[in-house]
């Protein structure tokens, strides 16, 4: 393959050999693709590459999720491929899935040959144009000279400051033509610099007064602590000050839920003390987030009393939805890094970190805790028993099988959209960063199965559930076929309730109970899975759940359950579009044997 | 209001589509945008001027600085810059026009009040150029219309501005990158920076 070169040291490579040799030298070992005209010539190469797996899916869909769900459960950046045209454009749902997730991502398309480009030859799309605004950046390379040094700016681009996807076009007559390759002189130039701020600067020196000023600080923890890796400081940074920490739906995992100070989800969703808490605060600490609409709720009426410091490596982000009273641009870990010592070197800061030996919850810990109450299990025990089974015990019971087998930081849940996502982030008690994988931004249906897909080749030794509506399971389902060809172990929680779940719950509230369009008929899930060969399990029933998840566990290969749940069962608490963070709708009271816990 | 961007660009094919494209997302209405080469080899520098509310100028900013095609965006009001305009002007001046031939010569009058050039004689029309600030090149269409001349054609290249003084630019500064060498950015002298009040706070970080 390698043939040398009379006039330099460098061997001479084909455009296709060369984009193989720079994936490997950037580190990757797992590609997710499939094949076409336009992109032959590198899946022709692809045989001198052997470091290299390339998983093949039945859907590029597919592939820019499993590339998602690989770079959420590791940390490296995901690589997909696919040809020209209509292979091309099925990645789009992916990058964009990526692209409001921030998560590093390469694509990488075939493009007809760049002597007919723009002839609307064959299968020619401008697929740079259509990506445009769904990724960070892309390229579109017309010289085997250029695939290297594009590819590995493309993994520079992705994987620097705010992380995103990268889609490099590739021509096919840059992929047959040869030329010199060098990794090494490959190297792209430094990136323009991130922001760096100083100890001495004003909006330190601001943050740090507002932070000793607080009597009600609630931390805001978003998905930016874990793209920066600042998960320690964080938690340091929380004890050190006695500070409860509300998590958005990305952020879960970041802290532990088990952590004193970890109160839970914020947003739409999320637990009535946990919004109640940020309403109340005089001062909110936004971690790397970005303050959503489905965590704010109505902007005017946000946290009314809390000066807000938000900590973001985006300037963009600043001010965009909340205005910020300091704002702190930069890598969230150096933020905390440089804060942390400034803070504690406080007479008054430096009692509470003798606390830390002794903790001592503060007035307003305490007020918070009060509020809670036993609202936190009562939502699950109350539900009344009826025969039916209830997606929230299904995710509650898969956390307990987990923890009870000392599973729990080597699991890893990919959720799909509607409403068991909701469950999940409800009732699976995250401890680990990146132990949830689910698609926050965009809200793909259909994420699940292929981005379980990258999470188990990126993590092989996990126990991976992905958990799926029945509406949304259907959307890519045909990658149980790809499972089944890579030999994964990846387990299926299908929470089957007749339903789009999550749009019936929106047509209860607000339409009437008009569904519209939201029943959804199924097939036989455990059948199908049969059909690929996979085993599985109808679970109606309580009792029956708990040993089925342990068999699918253990058993080693994948396996599916179809959990058969209540129909018409709603997620609470919630907040309906246009009201205020604490104006939660509260779970309806169904047992009227029992006292309603929300008269309490 | 209007805002007015000076944009150091790489000069790549879809450099200005990226831009463009920008605006589109953020739903705001681009006025004018010019491009052309810069004093740097492979560089191009934009002006575009944005109808967008006040609070916006941050964001179209913060996120002009994040497409990687960009290499440097200064925001610049007129009290710290030079904004120009170039403007051709067509004018109906044949012998059946209202004024007759005679106009030809109240038009060169005009044109001289408004340092305008006179670029191009035809039998039915004079063409003039002009350089200035907008409300300048308004104000000579304005007469023209006003005194009855029939205008038939109008080209405006829309705005191009340049901030005053030594510096081009504070951006990289204001995002608090001071790893840079001097070197790397001749044109960035951090002890030329002018007061702005208008900057949003976080922009306003000052080296301390
Ligand atoms: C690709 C896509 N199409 C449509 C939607 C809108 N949507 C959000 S949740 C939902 C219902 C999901 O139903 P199901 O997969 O059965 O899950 P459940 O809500 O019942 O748990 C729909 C249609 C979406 N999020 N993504």
């Amino acid at each position: 393959m390698l043939k040398s070169n009379q006039t330099n040291q460098h061997p001479t490579l084909t455009g296709a050999e060369i984009l193989w040799a720079t994936l490997a030298g950037e580190g990757v070992t797992t590609v997710f693709g499939y094949p076409g005209g336009a992109i032959l010539p590198i899946y022709d190469a692809l045989r001198n590459f052997p470091s290299i797996h390339h998983v093949l899916v039945r859907h590029e869909q597919g592939a820019s999720h499993m590339a998602d769900g690989y770079a959420r459960a590791s940390g490296r950046p995901g690589v997909c491929m696919a040809t020209s045209g209509p292979g091309a454009t099925n990645l789009v749902t992916g990058l964009a899935t990526a692209m409001l997730d921030s998560i590093p991502l390469i694509a990488i398309t075939g493009q007809v040959s760049s002597k007919v480009l723009g002839s609307d030859a064959f299968q020619e799309v401008d697929i740079t144009g259509i990506t445009l605004p769904v990724t960070k950046h892309n390229f579109l390379v017309m010289r085997a000279e250029d695939i290297a040094p594009t590819l590995r700016e493309a993994f520079q681009i992705a994987t620097s400051g705010r992380p995103g996807p990268v889609l490099v076009d590739i021509t096919k007559d840059a992929q047959q033509a040869t030329t010199a390759f060098s990794f090494a002189a490959a190297r792209p130039r430094p990136h323009r610099p991130h922001p760096m701020l100083k100890a001495e600067s004003s909006s330190i020196r601001d943050a740090v007064e507002l932070i000793q000023q607080s009597k009600k600080p609630v931390i805001l923890a978003g998905h930016g602590i874990v793209e920066s890796g600042a998960e320690a400081e964080v938690l340091a940074f929380a004890e050190a000050h006695q500070i409860p920490i509300a998590s958005t739906l990305l952020g879960l995992g970041a802290i532990p839920a088990a952590h004193p100070l970890s109160l839970g989800m914020m947003g739409m969703h999320g637990e009535s003390w946990v919004n109640n808490a940020i309403q109340q605060a005089d001062l909110l600490l936004a971690f790397g987030m970005r303050f959503d609409d489905r965590v704010t709720g109505n902007l005017t009426r946000y946290a009314p009393n809390a000066k807000k410091i938000h900590v973001d490596i985006d300037p963009s982000e600043i001010n965009k939805n909340v205005h910020a009273d300091v704002a702190l641009i930069g890598d969230l870990k150096e933020v905390l890094q440089l804060l942390l010592p400034l803070l504690n070197s406080h007479p008054e800061r430096s009692e509470v970190s003798d606390a830390r030996t002794q903790p001592q919850p503060s007035e307003w810990l305490r007020t918070i805790d009060a509020s809670k109450g036993t609202a936190a299990v009562r939502d699950i025990i109350n539900l009344p028993d009826n025969g039916h089974l209830y997606a929230a015990h299904v995710i509650n019971d898969i956390w307990h099988e987990a923890a009870a087998a000392g599973r729990l930081e080597q699991t890893i849940i990919v959720t799909d959209v509607g409403q068991h996502q909701m469950w999940e982030a409800q009732y699976f008690k995250h401890e680990a960063p990146r132990s949830l994988i689910t698609s926050g931004g965009l809200g793909t249906m259909g994420f699940a199965l292929p981005a379980a897909i990258g999470a188990k080749a990126a993590c092989p030794e996990k126990d991976v559930w992905v958990i799926a509506g029945d509406g949304g399971f259907q959307m890519t389902a045909a990658e149980l076929s790809t499972i089944v060809q890579e030999d994964m172990a990846i387990n299926i929680a299908v929470i089957n309730n007749g339903f789009l779940g999550m749009v019936r719950q929106w047509q209860e509230t607000f339409y009437d109970k008009n569904y519209s369009a939201s029943p959804i008929l199924s097939p036989d899930f455990v059948k199908l899975a049969a059909a690929h060969g996979i085993a599985g399990a109808n679970v109606s029933k309580r009792p029956e759940v708990t040993p089925t998840v342990t068999k699918a566990r253990t058993s080693n290969k994948p396996f599916l359950i179809n959990f058969q749940v209540e129909k018409e069962d709603g997620v609470y608490p919630m907040i309906a579009p246009g009201a205020a963070l604490h104006e939660m709708v509260r779970r309806p009271h169904r047992d009227p044997l029992l006292p309603n816990p929300e008269d309490e | 209001m209007l805002h007015t961007f000076v944009a150091l660009v790489q000069d790549k094919p879809g450099a200005l589509t990226r831009v463009a494209s920008l605006f589109r997302r953020l739903n705001i209405n681009i006025v004018s945008l010019t491009v052309g080469e810069s004093e740097r080899p492979d560089t191009s520098r934009m002006t575009i001027v944005a109808d967008a509310p006040e609070n916006a100028a941050h964001r179209i900013r913060a996120s002009l600085y994040k497409l990687e095609t960009t290499i440097d965006v200064d925001e610049v009001n007129r009290a710290d810059a030079v904004v120009r305009e170039l403007c051709l002007i067509k004018v109906a001046a044949g012998p059946n026009e209202p004024h007759g031939v005679r106009s030809r010569s109240q038009i060169f009058e005009f044109a001289q009040v408004f340092r305008a050039r006179v670029v191009d004689l035809a039998p039915e029309s004079v063409m003039l150029e002009m350089t200035g600030s907008a409300s300048k090149i308004e104000g000579l269409l304005q007469v023209l219309r006003e005194s009855d001349y029939v205008i038939l054609e109008v080209s405006r290249t829309g705005r191009m501005a340049m901030r005053r003084g030594h510096h081009t630019s504070r951006v990289l500064k204001a995002l608090g990158t001071h790893r840079l060498s001097p070197s790397d950015f001749p044109t960035l002298d951090p002890d030329a920076l002018p007061e702005d009040e208008t900057l949003p706070s976080q922009f306003d970080e000052s080296e301390a």
